[in-house]
């Protein structure tokens, strides 16, 4: 008898929920950036400026660019693992995927603190 | 003589049911949205590095071909939350049954479509 057991890596169960929770988050996220775009007198520099130096306005986005970098991640690999068949190039391109996610990620900080 | 079968799988010949349909344009739209985030941190960047970036930004977008860019994006992303929140309904088992399958199915779309067509009337 061939042994047929199926054994995954076990993430699978782990990401689901992930890709849930992060999009739950991004969702509020969402209708908070909104409601704080609609409460805005006006959409000059200033307002805008001083909008982005809010601690509550720059924590709330690290919370969102968190769960965005880890959805995409879930998302993207697993597109990749759908349409991408040859083991080294899906490697190259999960490094990509992981780089360029990092990038986004620093970037956003540079931006919420780095001035 | 046994029932003869679909002979093929073309995505280009096979009718797509309406949930597959808003279902590939998830995936679609997840993966566009992460291709060009940039855009979105770039224009974050712009407009709180000083005064005159601001400004520059401002007038910047209001080209009509970033005008465009910026409704593709926000379809993009209107799609994908209003697809998502589809996906987490039928998680938590709300509108299995075909005909709610269906108008949830539609409703996505059009909300996305909807909202980034009205965004596009205000814009212009």
């Amino acid at each position: 008898m061939v042994n047929r057991d199926v054994v995954g890596a076990h993430y699978g169960l782990r990401d689901w929920l992930a890709q849930r929770v992060t999009a739950v988050v991004m969702l509020v996220y969402t209708l908070f950036f909104l409601a704080v775009l609609v409460s805005l007198p006006t959409l000059d520099y200033d307002n805008w400026q001083a909008l982005w130096r809010m601690q509550i306005m720059r924590y709330a986005t690290v919370f969102f660019i968190l769960s965005l970098l880890y959805h995409a991640w879930v998302g993207v690999r697993n597109i990749l693992m759908d349409y991408v068949k040859d083991l080294g190039v899906r490697l190259v391109l999960y490094v990509l995927v992981i780089l360029t996610l990092i990038g986004y990620g620093v970037w956003t900080l540079q931006i919420l603190w780095g001035r | 003589m046994p029932k003869a079968r679909p002979k093929h799988l073309n995505l280009f010949v096979i009718r797509q049911p309406i949930p597959a349909i808003v279902s590939i344009m998830h995936r679609a739209s997840g993966a566009f949205l992460f291709l060009f985030f940039w855009i979105i941190l770039w224009g974050l960047d712009r407009s709180v590095a000083s005064p005159e970036s601001f400004a520059q930004l401002k007038s910047a977008i209001g080209h009509p071909l970033a005008k465009l860019l910026m409704l593709v994006l926000l379809w993009a992303y209107l799609h994908h939350t209003f697809a998502g929140i589809r996906h987490l309904a039928l998680d938590l088992q709300i509108g299995t049954d075909l005909p709610k399958v269906r108008a949830m199915s539609y409703a996505a779309l059009l909300l996305g479509l909807g909202i980034t067509i009205a965004v596009g009337v205000a814009l212009w």
